[in-house]
C-alpha cells in the first residue's frame, strides 16, 4: 500500500530542522533555556529528530530497491 | 499557573496535524471495500501492527493516569506494566491468536459467535459498542479541559478540532489510517516526552539523587525509606506500600485478571493484531508491541516519581492545580512537569505528544467501534449479508464510514455530558469496564475446553457482569464521599483503597463466571459439532508450527522468551 516509514521520516526531518534551526538561533538566549538547566534542549532534540528520520527514509529507500 | 506558547509550538503541532491528515488522504484510494476499510485488508506487517497495537492503549488517560500514579504510588505503578501486561501479552500471542486469527473471525464479538452462539455476541457487541464511545467521550473530555486549563485554549475549540481531525483520517483511511497514524503517534509520544525524562532526572542528580531525596518523603509518609523506588519489596503487607494492596491482590488481581481481561479480549486492542498479513505475524504483534511497552515506565513513570520531590521542594516551585476539595489533580502532572523544564520549542513537541497520544487511544475506539456496529449489529440484525459479494462490500464500506462519522459525534456528545455530569460517566465506564473479566473467563474455556456450551458462556458472561456489579454495589473504598465510587446499595465492606476493590471486582466476576459457565457446560447440551468448532478449539485445532525455518528472534516463541526475560530482569533490578 504505502510505507509507513516515508511519512515518519519526513515529518522527522522537518521537524528536527525546524527545531534544530529554532535552537540555533535562539543558543544566546539564556533565560529562554533557564528551564532546562542550561542546556540547549531544541539544538539537541532536533538533531536526534533529523536523525532519527533520516534514518527512517534510509531504511524505506534501501528497502524499495531490494 | 498558564503554559505560554509561541509560534513555533504551534507550527510544530500544525505540521504534525497535516501529516496525520495526510496520510488519511493518502489511503483514501485504496478503500475500495467493507474488508479494507474495516480489518485494513488484512495485510499489515507485523512491526507496524505491533506499534499500534501498543499506540493504541498508550491513550492520553493512560499518559496522565500514570504519570499520576507515579506520583502517587512511586515505583509501584510499574506493576500495571511489567506483571500487569506482559504476561498477559505473550498469553495473547503464544496461545490465543491462533484460534482469534485462524477462526477468520473480523471481531471478538464475531469470535463469540462462531463458538458459541448469536446471543453471546449480541450481548457483548452492544456493550462494547456503548463502552467504546464512552471511552472515547471520556478522554476527549479530559483532554479538552486540559488544554483549557494549561494552555488557555477554548473548551469547545481543542474538542471539536481534536475529534475533527481523528475523524478526517479514519473516516478517509479506515483502519489503515488508523494503524498508519498510531506508528507515527508512536514515535512522536517517545520523542516528545524524552527531554522530559532526561531534564528532571538530571535535576533530581540522577536515579541516586533521586532515592536520596525521596528517602525522607517517604519516612514522613510511614514507609520504608526506599518505598517509592522498589517494586514488590514492600508488597508483602497493604499498609506498608503507597498502592494499598497486597501481594496476592497484585499478583492475581492485576497480574492475572484485569491484565488477561484487557489485553486478551478487548477488540480495541487485539484488532491491531487482526489487521496483520499472516497468522505468524498475528503472534508476533502483542510481543512486538510489548517490547516498547516495557519501557515506557520509564518515559512517563519516572517523571511522575521525580514530581514527588519536586512537589515536595518549595524552591522548586512546582505546584499542581489543585481540585474542589483541595487535593492536587494528580493527572496534570505531566503537562505540569512540561511546563516546568520544556522551553519553547520542544514544549510544542511535547504538548504534541500528548495530542497524539490522544488521538492515538480515540482512533483506536473509533475504529473498533464502526467494525463492531458494521459487522455485529448492522450486519447480524438489520441488513444480512446477500448472495454479491462485491455489492455487499461497497454496502458495508458505506456503512462502515457513516456509522465512523457517527461514533465520532456519539463520542462529542458523550464528552459533553462528561463536562456536565462527569461523576455519572466515570461510574458508567466504571460498570461497563466490569464486562472484561467475565469475557476473559469465556474466551478463554472457550478455546481451550471444548465442551463449553454457548448457553453456558451466555449466562457465565451475564452472571459474572452482574455480580461484579453487586459487589461494586456493596463495598466502598475508605473516604469515599459519593456512591459513584461504591456502596450504592449497601456498604457492606470497607476496602482500605479505591485499588484493593477494583482488584477484588475483577476476581470475583472472573470467579463467579468460570464457575457458572463451567457448571452449566455439564448441565447443556453442546449443540457445534467437532466440524464447526475446528480451528477455533484448541483440541479440535492441528499444530501447524511452520516457523522452523525463521531465526528465532522472528519466531514467536523466541520473541516471546526475549520479552519475558528482559521483563523479569526489570523486576529483579527493580525489586
Amino acid at each position: 500500500m504505502v510505507d509507513i516509514r516515508i511519512p515518519i521520516g519526513l515529518m522527522f526531518s522537518i521537524l528536527g530542522i525546524l527545531i534544530s534551526v529554532f535552537g540555533l538561533v535562539t543558543r544566546s538566549d539564556t533565560e529562554m533555556y533557564q528551564r532546562s538547566l542550561g542546556i540547549n534542549v531544541n539544538l539537541i532534540m532536533g538533531v536526534i529528530m533529523l536523525i532519527f528520520g533520516l534514518g527512517m527514509l534510509y531504511f524505506a529507500r534501501r528497502k524499495k530497491k531490494v | 499557573m498558564k503554559v505560554e506558547l509561541t509560534w513555533i509550538d504551534y507550527l510544530i503541532m500544525i505540521i504534525y496535524f497535516l501529516f496525520v491528515l495526510g496520510i488519511g488522504w493518502f489511503l483514501r484510494k485504496f478503500m475500495k471495500n467493507a474488508n479494507a476499510f474495516l480489518e485494513a485488508g488484512r495485510s499489515m506487517p507485523a512491526w507496524v501492527a505491533g506499534l499500534a497495537f501498543i499506540s493504541t492503549n498508550l491513550g492520553a488517560l493512560e499518559v496522565m493516569g500514570m504519570a499520576g500514579s507515579g506520583m502517587k504510588y512511586g515505583m509501584l505503578t510499574t506493576h500495571f506494566y511489567w506483571i500487569g501486561a506482559i504476561p498477559a501479552m505473550i498469553f495473547l500471542a503464544l496461545f490465543m491468536m491462533p484460534f482469534y486469527y485462524g477462526s477468520k473471525a473480523r471481531s471478538v464479538p464475531e469470535f463469540l459467535k462462531l463458538r458459541y452462539d448469536e446471543k453471546t455476541r449480541g450481548l457483548n457487541a452492544i456493550l462494547f459498542a456503548v463502552m467504546t464511545i464512552l471511552a472515547s467521550g471520556i478522554s476527549m473530555y479530559a483532554l479538552a479541559i486540559l488544554m483549557e486549563n494549561i494552555l488557555g485554549w477554548d473548551f469547545n475549540l481543542s474538542l471539536w478540532i481534536s475529534a475533527l481531525i481523528v475523524l478526517g483520517y479514519t473516516y478517509l483511511g479506515g483502519l489503515s489510517s488508523a494503524i498508519y497514524n498510531e506508528v507515527l503517534q508512536f514515535f512522536i509520544i517517545a520523542i516528545g516526552l524524552l527531554p522530559l525524562v532526561f531534564l528532571s532526572l538530571k535535576d533530581v542528580g540522577g536515579w541516586v539523587g533521586l532515592k536520596e531525596q525521596l528517602a525522607p518523603i517517604a519516612t514522613s509518609h510511614g514507609f520504608a525509606t526506599d518505598t517509592f523506588t522498589t517494586t514488590w519489596r514492600y508488597a508483602g503487607n497493604a499498609g506498608a506500600n503507597p498502592l494499598g494492596v497486597e501481594w496476592f491482590g497484585i499478583l492475581f488481581g492485576l497480574g492475572f485478571v484485569l491484565s488477561f481481561g484487557y489485553w486478551c479480549t478487548n477488540f480495541l486492542i487485539v484488532q491491531r493484531a487482526f489487521a496483520a498479513e499472516s497468522k505468524t505475524a498475528a503472534r508476533k504483534v502483542p510481543l512486538i508491541g510489548a517490547l516498547p511497552k516495557m519501557f515506557i515506565p520509564f518515559l512517563i513513570i519516572v517523571p511522575g516519581i521525580i514530581a514527588i520531590v519536586l512537589f515536595n521542594d518549595p524552591a522548586k516551585g512546582f505546584t499542581l492545580p489543585l481540585d474542589a476539595g483541595g487535593k492536587p489533580i494528580y493527572d496534570y502532572t505531566i503537562i505540569m512537569l512540561l511546563k516546568q523544564y520544556l522551553p519553547t520549542g520542544v514544549l510544542g513537541l511535547g504538548i504534541t505528544a500528548l495530542l497524539a497520544s490522544f488521538m492515538s487511544g480515540m482512533a483506536g475506539n473509533v475504529s473498533a467501534f464502526n467494525t463492531v456496529w458494521t459487522y455485529d449489529i448492522y450486519q447480524s440484525y438489520m441488513r444480512p449479508a446477500t448472495q454479491d459479494e462485491e455489492a455487499d462490500g461497497k454496502h458495508y464500506l458505506k456503512v462502515g464510514r457513516y456509522s465512523t462519522v457517527v461514533g465520532i459525534f456519539l463520542s462529542i456528545g458523550a464528552a459533553y455530558i462528561a463536562s456536565k455530569f462527569g461523576n455519572i460517566m466515570d461510574f458508567l465506564q466504571t460498570i461497563f469496564s466490569l464486562i472484561n473479566a467475565p469475557l476473559f473467563a469465556v474466551i478463554f474455556l472457550g478455546m481451550f475446553w471444548k465442551r463449553t456450551t454457548g448457553h453456558a458462556a451466555f449466562t457465565g458472561l451475564l452472571a459474572g457482569f452482574l455480580l461484579a456489579l453487586l459487589h461494586h454495589g456493596l463495598t466502598i473504598p475508605e473516604g469515599a464521599t459519593t456512591l459513584i465510587k461504591g456502596g450504592w446499595i449497601a456498604a457492606l465492606h470497607t476496602y482500605p483503597v479505591e485499588m484493593a476493590q477494583n482488584f477484588w471486582t475483577a476476581i470475583i466476576a472472573f470467579t463467579a463466571s468460570t464457575t457458572i459457565t463451567v457448571g452449566l457446560t455439564f448441565m447443556t447440551k453442546q449443540k457445534k459439532s467437532d466440524t464447526e468448532l475446528y480451528g477455533l478449539v484448541y483440541s479440535l485445532t492441528p499444530r501447524e508450527l511452520d516457523d522452523s525455518h525463521l531465526p528465532w528472534y522472528e519466531r514467536p516463541a523466541g520473541l516471546a522468551i526475549l520479552v519475558g526475560v528482559i521483563s523479569i530482569v526489570l523486576t529483579i533490578i527493580f525489586w
